[in-house]
């Protein structure tokens, strides 16, 4: 059994290519479980961002620091009674949450945790993940009509109306992108987001930086588009609660709300690991030439170990700077639990057998990390667009911009 | 069982278009006929398909300009199908029985 | 790669799509047949992946499952009337309707099944790795006029579909 195991390790391509079936299992477990672990740490990185953007504190009562804040949100919503409005579309009002978290988590069967650490490398990769993506709209639409009342029905259309009109931005950056790894001997591309990443690393240099500035435009292209797929501010109109109180999914309570709340975590780490893929270089580590040699590769694969350290540290100085009041004991002897965790997991990551193994995946968890960072600051610093000016940007600047891009990317491929 | 062949993939592509086709003349909604037609086109796409397995890549590109036709055709007939609606108030086929109204 | 349970997808997929499309024909709410198109739709996906047409299957997912019926659903929206469910819903030939588009079919399986010696029984080697390059190539080379009046006929319809629905031309 062990044998088995470790002579998959030495594998060199994913589960889904050599029809694995076992591995494949396990690796659809692992996302399913880094998904759920992943949504959580959101929930609570976000609240807590937001709150020290806007200067205040954010929850802080539930466990240290509010850390338990997460799982008391998704006890409150389990135990939640369960409405279905009385005029509602039974089948549909039960369906759509269910489309729309299917659809969110099965783009994760191509995203690239490395090279050989995906699910299955489809050869039509980005075609499948901006496909599957496209039919959360359905979801949406279906929520909002099965509710029966008219603030879901408008917010459900908007929401629609919205990330169509966006899609079509994010397909044309796109494919500038996928225009790029044509540039090699054989002089074609590939649409497998392992095959992008590959080309990245045979080209020396990562998609946004490419032929500047026009990789850095579609780059932006595509992250201004990706917000606005997502439904998150700036273009959060159809789920802001001044507006529409909460659009599309204000009939909805408890469990199923929750699972709406999932699905749009999900979709948002799921257009993050594209933008990452196809631009920022997947799970290639910075400057692997510039920066080559032995000492550096050791340098940068002990990164992920002093990440974890000082996420360690800083539970630690939290838990100095606790009250030394008898009411405060709990948290104290929980945070320095968490920091002890985390500063274990730290000293795991320094074993030169994990060392090796973690980089890729470290890496491309680090870049999409960033993404999400960006997510929350846009919330905390951009006011909402109007509808009309949100259709304005989608089509009348972010189309354009695309197709110029688009046009110029392949007269300089052909040209340099 | 028998091996899954080209005889199978007609067959059901067949039915299809067999379904589509009653959708069509056994309706009254107009959006669920305009639904049945695009059974049909993808029926006809299954067969293209089906059939470009065996004789190179022609039935596929032929399938996609379908699909982009398909898309066309779908756009006009709801904008048609609007106008209409607007003026009647009924998505009723029997209505639709005056040149100029 | 060898396929996995091809018979068991293949019975399954074409199963799927078509009780999807006997719903599509029967269905009282054309909410509900929408939704069983989309169904169907995906079905064919699937089927298109088997006859490893990959490009296509994922065309089908964008642009059918996830624009046109995205497009049917708005116009459902905003046509739908409660009055148009209370009717009847199928026309005074139905049954001349149905005997007509089962002798239709009657017919294509019997063409099918005495001419099968006209077409060859032999496969072409697709090779499902370079699908999409090899679509592209011939898409760029051999149909280039094609594709060019496609993107008019698309241009077209979109005019059209906006003078339509406009309130005021």
């Amino acid at each position: 059994m062990v044998d088995y195991i470790k002579s998959y390790l030495e594998s060199t391509t994913t589960p889904g290519q050599a029809g694995n079936m076992f591995w494949a299992a396990v690796y659809i477990l692992l996302i399913f479980l880094g998904l759920s672990v992943a949504v959580i740490a959101m929930n609570w990185l976000e609240r807590k961002i937001l709150a020290h953007m806007q200067v205040r504190l954010g929850p802080m009562r539930v466990g240290p620091h509010g850390l338990l804040q997460p799982i008391a949100d998704a006890i409150k919503l389990l135990i939640k009674e369960d409405i279905m409005p009385s005029q509602a579309d039974g089948f549909v009002f039960w369906v759509a949450p269910i489309v729309v978290v299917i659809t969110a988590f099965t783009v994760f069967i191509v995203v690239p945790f490395g090279p050989t650490h995906a699910v299955t490398d489809m050869n039509i990769g980005v075609l499948f993940m901006l496909g599957v993506s496209s039919l959360s709209v359905l979801g949406i639409v279906m929520a909002g009509w099965a509710s029966n009342s008219h603030y879901p029905l408008m917010g459900a259309l908007r929401s629609s109306a919205q990330m169509v009109s966006y899609e079509i931005a994010m397909g044309l950056a796109v494919v500038s992108a996928v225009l790029m790894t044509s540039l090699n001997a054989t002089g074609t591309g590939t649409l497998s987001m392992i095959g992008i990443v590959q080309s990245q690393q045979a080209q020396q240099v990562w998609f946004a930086f490419k032929f500047f500035p026009l990789g850095l435009i579609a780059f932006f292209v595509f992250a201004v588009a990706m917000v606005a797929e997502t439904n998150r501010a700036p273009f959060d109109l159809p789920e802001a609660e001044s507006e529409l109180t909460a659009g599309f999914h204000t009939e909805y309570s408890g469990f199923r709300w929750s699972l709406f709340f999932l699905a749009e975590y999900s979709a948002m780490i799921a257009v993050s690991s594209i933008a990452v893929t196809l631009w920022l270089g997947g799970w290639l580590r910075p400057f692997p030439h510039l920066l080559g040699g032995s000492t550096w590769d050791l340098v940068f694969s002990l990164l992920p170990g002093i990440t974890f350290l000082l996420l360690g540290l800083m539970a630690f100085v939290g838990v100095f700077r606790m009250p030394k009041h008898p009411y405060f004991r709990v948290q104290t002897i929980g945070l320095a639990g968490f920091g002890m965790v985390l500063g274990l997991i730290g000293l795991l990551l320094f074993l030169p057998e994990v060392r090796n193994r973690i980089q890729d995946i470290f890496w491309f968890s680090a870049k999409v990390a960033f993404f999400m960072y960006l997510y929350i600051w846009y919330r905390g610093t951009f006011p909402r667009y109007r509808f009309d000016q949100l259709m304005k940007v989608g089509w009348k600047a972010l189309l354009p911009v695309g197709i110029g891009v688009l046009v110029l990317t392949a007269v300089a491929g052909v040209l340099l | 069982m028998v091996p899954i062949s080209t005889l199978h993939y007609l067959v059901v592509a067949a039915a299809l278009f067999v379904l589509g086709v009653i959708g069509v003349l056994t309706r009254r909604n107009v959006v669920i006929v305009l639904m049945s037609i695009e059974l049909i086109l993808n029926a006809v796409n299954l067969n293209l398909v089906a059939f470009s397995r065996i004789y190179g890549l022609h039935g596929q590109i032929f399938a996609i300009f379908v699909i982009t036709d398909a898309a066309a055709e779908a756009a006009v007939g709801l904008g048609i199908l609007i106008a209409f609606f607007r003026n009647k108030e009924t998505v009723n086929m029997d209505e639709v029985d005056l040149l100029k109204w | 790669m060898q396929p996995v349970a091809t018979t068991f997808f293949f019975y399954f997929l074409s199963g799927l799509t078509l009780i999807a499309g006997v719903l599509v024909i029967t269905r009282r709410n054309p909410v509900h047949s929408a939704l069983a198109l989309i169904l169907a739709l995906l079905g064919q996906a699937g089927l298109y992946l088997m006859l490893y047409a990959p490009f296509v299957a994922g065309v089908q997912i964008i642009l059918y499952a996830g624009g046109i019926m995205v497009l049917f659903l708005f116009v459902i929206m905003l046509v739908n009337i409660e009055k148009s469910q209370k009717e009847e819903q199928f026309n005074k030939q139905w049954i001349v309707g149905i005997l007509a588009a089962v002798a239709l079919g009657v017919l294509f399986v019997l063409v099918y099944t005495k001419g099968k010696s006209l077409f060859p029984e032999r496969v072409a080697q697709l090779p499902e790795q370079s699908n999409t390059q090899e679509i592209a190539v011939m898409l760029y080379g051999n149909y280039m006029f094609t594709f060019e009046i496609a993107s008019l006929l698309l241009l077209v319809a979109i005019i059209g579909a906006v003078v339509m629905a406009k309130k005021r031309i």
